[in-house]
């Protein structure tokens, strides 16, 4: 797979990361192009639904980005998302989904050197990784014959 | 007015939903007095040539229970679709997968080497698996085709309306049926159940703050009567699951497990559920939460015990 570029999604909340991206933007900071950005209102508006429809739909990996803790424009919006993102994890592991297809990191608004790494980073150890084999199943009723 | 012809058929499920259709009570009598059945393989004797012989829509209404596991199923939920005017899939098999659905967590390969090899009061040295074609002196033999995916019947053919459970509590059979007596139906699609909006909302458990420190499975303590399972660290479904049960599990000390299917709008139950749980854990610390998340050992089979083969991913990937 040397062509291989993953799509990742991004959620980035409202008040942080999207700021954060936006820093990057206009600081003219470098990073992969892979990823495509949805804003909300903030992490903890990620239902665990969103990323599991963003790779049933083709995404190689998904990165949800908050305020730091503390921060949260909320208060504590993104302490649940703290806790979703580890039990979801857990859950599609035994789905065969590799864990580390999803990835929660905190990117506040002054952070856009920040986005950049943590997109970079996380592009490669997807690229590594390779294509998820949702977008691409083949995994029907009939499809696979037994042997 | 003529007697409604009604069929009930099973396909992947454990008989449950055959009870159910009984459990009506004396109320059998009734539907008696307004309908037919001709098509029955559990109560009477009917062969699948004498559906074969029916003429198309002449079945005013089919209650199909099971999932669809192999190419028999496939071909009676066919077969009765065409030749039914009303198609209900009854039941947390049809509706959603169920319990069959939890194999989607392997595929056909894992599940005969599982059943044919490696179950311990099984000695198969010759590794003999189940053929769809198969000579014997007398002839040619064959047998279904068992797929690898478990599907609901709405995932393989057109279905009017969905009666949720495992298996649907009386009341909510009676729901339907009357429904059905009365041709007051509700629009395409509907589930049918009793206008609650979750399970809690029919549960008089007193229900406070949700604040998670540890999960307990059922056998690791008691719960106590009058609080909120949720509340006391049980995985408790309710907050997550249609109502219209009458919320019989919690009342009966059993945490609710799930099987009314998810709430009106929501389109996978697992990850609604997943987002509820975690967010009450009461930890704002990795650490902690990762520990606190360690008492689910089986997540994807808890949340999705009901609704794998009708989530967004369907099955797990095997590689």
């Amino acid at each position: 797979m040397d062509n291989f570029e993953p799509k990742i999604v991004a959620f980035c909340c409202n008040w942080c990361s999207y700021a954060g991206a936006d820093l990057a933007g206009t600081s003219r900071i470098q990073y992969s192009p892979n990823i495509r950005v949805i804003r909300v209102m903030c992490s903890g508006r990620v239902n665990p639904l969103f990323v599991i429809k963003a790779l049933s739909i083709g995404a190689d990996g998904v990165l949800v980005l908050g305020c730091h803790p503390g921060d949260c424009h909320y208060i504590e919006g993104n302490y649940k998302t703290m806790r979703r993102i580890p039990l979801l994890k857990k859950m599609l592991k035994q789905l065969g989904i590799e864990e580390e297809r999803v990835r929660l990191e905190w990117v506040s608004a002054s952070e856009g050197a920040k986005f950049a790494e943590v997109t970079d980073g996380f592009t490669e150890s997807v690229r590594k990784l390779g294509p998820s084999s949702l977008g691409h199943s083949k995994q029907g009723s009939k499809e696979a014959k037994h042997g | 007015m003529a007697k409604l012809k009604i069929a009930l058929y099973w396909a992947a499920s454990c008989g449950g939903c055959e009870i159910a259709t009984l459990a009506i009570h004396e109320k059998i009598l009734k539907l008696a007095e307004v309908a037919d059945i001709v098509f029955w393989p559990v109560g009477m004797d009917f062969k699948y040539a004498d559906v074969e012989k029916m003429a198309d829509k002449s079945v005013d209404v089919c209650l199909f229970n099971g999932a669809i596991r192999n190419e028999e199923n496939e071909h009676m939920a066919k077969l009765l679709r065409a030749k039914s005017k009303i198609m209900i899939a009854y039941g947390s098999c049809a509706h959603e997968g169920c319990i069959p659905g939890l194999s989607n967590f392997y595929n056909r390969q894992l599940t005969f080497d599982r059943v044919y090899i490696e179950t311990p009061s099984t000695e198969n040295p010759r590794k003999i698996f189940p053929q769809t074609k198969v000579k014997v002196p007398e002839g040619e033999l064959d047998i279904p085709e068992f797929y690898d995916t478990v599907k609901t019947l709405a995932q393989t053919v057109d279905v009017d309306y969905f009666v949720p459970g495992c298996p649907p509590e009386e009341r909510t059979t009676w729901l339907a049926l009357e429904a059905l007596i009365s041709g007051k139906l509700p629009p395409k699609g509907t589930v049918i159940s009793h206008a609650v909006k979750a399970v809690c909302d029919e549960c008089p458990r007193k229900k406070e703050e949700k604040k998670i420190k540890k999960f307990y499975r059922p056998y690791e303590k008691m719960p106590e009567p009058e609080r909120c399972l949720l509340e006391q660290g049980f995985l408790c479904y309710g907050v997550a699951t249609r109502g219209g049960c009458g919320a019989l599990c919690p009342q009966a000390n059993m945490p609710c497990t799930g099987c009314y299917g998810p709430v009106e709008g929501v389109i996978d139950q697992g990850a609604h559920f997943l987002s509820a749980l975690s967010s009450i854990i009461d930890s704002n610390d990795p650490e902690e939460i990762q520990k606190i998340i360690d008492d689910i050992p089986d997540p994807a089979g808890t949340l999705y015990r009901y609704s794998l083969p009708d989530s967004l991913l369907r099955r797990a990937r095997i590689k």
